[in-house]
């Protein structure tokens, strides 16, 4: 299942937004992987493998997982990145 | 040395003494804190010292104690630093770089190498995102130093961060280091590189931090071993007896409490011919006041006003300068205090004032030099008027001197401007030899001058201030400087022109005798160091 979602922090998936998704990734009851066009997807729990996908603000991401209450997961974490979260 | 020896003990009360230059004159005992040093990765070939499992949990616990200290660091850090810290503990946990690593280590390689390795890895994908990512670059070579280090059994790169006080023991200590150092918890400085001018001794002086620097094996020493530091004799005991550590701190309570009968006596010191010396403090701004005059500092003998602008990219407003210069002169109504005007080289930049990459700073556009180019003379001007200005109505004596003077001409050219300013009493640095040979004609342009030791002796000696292994020759208790000073008050006296010292060694009890024997009229040190340096003056 995915879910393709645009980031809406400016400064991107890098510094504290980067650090608040892979804590709620890893919280996570399942595992998600996160992608960005042109490049493979990671685990998004990885916080090396996230900031190195370079994901800036307004760019959209695809998030993936599999499995019971996948849906759930992928609402709460994509509804996370619609959310500023630098502050 | 020896005399030195005896009267801290026996010398049978230790396993073992290494001997440094002392900072200061306290002692005092405390468990060994050893600062890692940054060391080359493993090599790809190097042996594993186990079987695949151990190692794969050798590599892992590195990661889990880099963590765990970064972890406490924040703690300790808190607000922003924190962040990045925090930052940081998520990347060693991180269990992609686990999986790195672990795919290594299972397959033959040793645990430090896997964990270099596996951070590489990471490393170029960072690297390839350009320069948004930079700074998690050098967060990643910094965890993987760490890591490295951790998985060799060895003590991490970076100052320790402990919950007990302790004795930081270093090869040398660099500014970066210090700032992140928590000094509430450091009981003594030992380095094993620097002399009495480097960044250890300074902040030592500063801080009034017990110190003995340039200290042969120390690095050799043991995590959490006893040491017994004795910065009056030069001297660290290593695993001294319990009578012995006893013995030195009844000592150091007598010490401590000369010298603070020595700060309570605020009466002039006067040398047997019936000089009066003055015994002033080191400022950098009205938030070193109250410390200067809690320490019985009779006025300011260097106010260094190129503190207020450091990271400043514009340049100081007047009416900046004048609020600024105002709040330290208000705090020594009636005493004397002296400015220098903006220190600035390639070695200690101002973003406003742009000097280009220089093959050589210490011998570059510093100091005064700066400012005899047009453009950015005005600069100058503009401060002058300031400090001129702000000082009316304070009740201060101003006195305004030019860092960096090599000669008569450079002297007669800053103190016309000076004049002109309205300045009353004009003079200059010597730190130059050339100036200090030729202290007659130079003070014969001005009203008095002040001796910067530390630049004074790393030219006489051709001793970078910086280069650590160099510490032997940053003496400035050397004859060599001796001389320049001999000359420098010599040619005061018979002009009738206060001289001074304001450097490093003006701090330092064992010297300060020394140099008002030589002629000096003044004494301007770190607040804390004034004290000290009182309590030796009356004893001779």
């Amino acid at each position: 299942m995915q879910r393709t979602v645009t980031v809406a922090s400016r400064v991107g998936l890098h510094a504290r937004p980067a650090a608040v998704f892979v804590k709620a990734a890893s919280a996570a009851t399942l595992p998600v992987t996160i992608a960005k066009e042109g490049k493979e997807p990671v685990s998004a729990r990885s916080i090396l493998a996230v900031l190195g996908l370079d994901v800036r603000g307004g760019e959209d991401v695809v998030l993936e997982a599999e499995g019971d209450g996948a849906e759930d997961v992928l609402e709460r974490l994509a509804e996370l990145l619609t959310e500023d979260l630098e502050g | 040395m020896n005399t030195a020896r005896s009267a801290a003990g026996d010398g049978d009360g230790a396993v073992r003494t290494l001997h440094g230059v002392g900072v200061g004159g306290a002692s005092v005992a405390g468990p060994v804190a050893l600062m890692g040093v940054p060391e080359p990765p493993p090599e790809p070939d190097s042996p594993p010292s186990g079987p695949p499992a151990e190692e794969t949990e050798r590599a892992l616990g590195a990661l889990r104690l880099v963590a765990a200290e970064l972890g406490r660091r924040a703690e300790l850090a808190g607000g922003e630093t924190a962040e990045v810290l925090e930052a940081q503990v998520m990347m060693a946990e991180d269990p992609s770089l686990a999986e790195a690593v672990t795919d290594r280590t299972a397959a033959g390689v040793s645990a430090g190498r896997a964990v270099f390795e596996a951070f590489g890895l990471f490393r170029a994908t960072l690297a390839e995102a350009g320069e948004y990512l930079a700074a998690r670059v050098a967060d990643l070579d910094d965890l993987a130093a760490r890591a490295v280090a951790a998985a060799a059994g060895r003590p991490m790169p970076g100052v320790p961060v402990r919950d007990e006080p302790f004795v930081l023991v270093a090869r040398d200590l660099a500014p970066a280091d210090t700032a992140l150092l928590d000094l509430q918890k450091v009981l003594a400085l030992v380095t094993e590189q620097g002399g009495p001018t480097s960044h250890t001794a300074i902040l030592a002086r500063a801080r009034g931090i017990p110190a003995v620097v340039g200290v042969a094996g120390v690095l050799d020493l043991t995590e959490d071993e006893l040491l017994l530091v004795d910065a009056a004799d030069g001297a660290v005991y290593v695993a001294p007896t319990e009578e012995f550590v006893e013995r030195a701190r009844e000592r150091e309570a007598a010490r401590r409490e000369a010298a603070a009968r020595a700060a309570a006596d605020t009466a002039p010191i006067r040398t047997p011919d019936g000089r009066e010396v003055k015994l002033l403090a080191n400022i950098g701004g009205a938030g070193d006041v109250a410390d200067a005059l809690a320490a019985g500092a009779e006025g300011v003998g260097l106010f260094r006003t190129e503190v207020l602008y450091l990271g400043a990219l514009e340049p100081p407003s007047y009416e900046d300068q004048l609020t600024a210069y105002r709040a330290v002169f208000e705090g020594f109504d009636g005493r004397t205090v002296i400015a220098r005007t903006l220190d600035v080289g390639a070695d200690k930049p101002l973003p406003f004032l742009p000097l280009g990459e220089e093959p050589n700073p210490s011998l570059g556009v510093r100091g005064i030099r700066a400012f005899r180019e047009t453009v950015h003379e005005r600069l100058l001007d503009t401060q002058l008027t300031a400090l001129a200005v702000a000082a009316e109505g304070t009740g201060v004596d101003l006195w305004v001197m030019a860092p960096m003077i090599a000669d008569a001409a450079e002297a007669r050219w800053f103190a016309a401007k000076a004049r002109a300013a309205g300045i009353a009493k004009v003079g200059v640095m010597i730190e130059v030899p050339a100036a200090a040979l030729c202290a007659r004609e130079v003070l014969a342009e001005v009203d008095f001058a002040s001796i910067g030791t530390n630049d004074l002796t790393q030219y006489t000696m051709a001793a970078d201030r910086l280069v650590g292994a160099l510490g032997g020759l940053q003496d400035s208790g050397h004859p060599a400087v001796l001389k320049l000073i001999a000359m420098t008050a010599y040619a005061g006296a018979e002009l009738g022109k206060p001289v001074g010292v304001c450097g490093e060694a003006a701090g330092d009890p064992r010297l300060a005798a020394e140099l008002i024997r030589l002629g000096v009229t003044s004494l301007s040190m770190a607040p804390a160091a004034l004290s000290e340096v009182r309590a030796a003056l009356r004893r001779t």
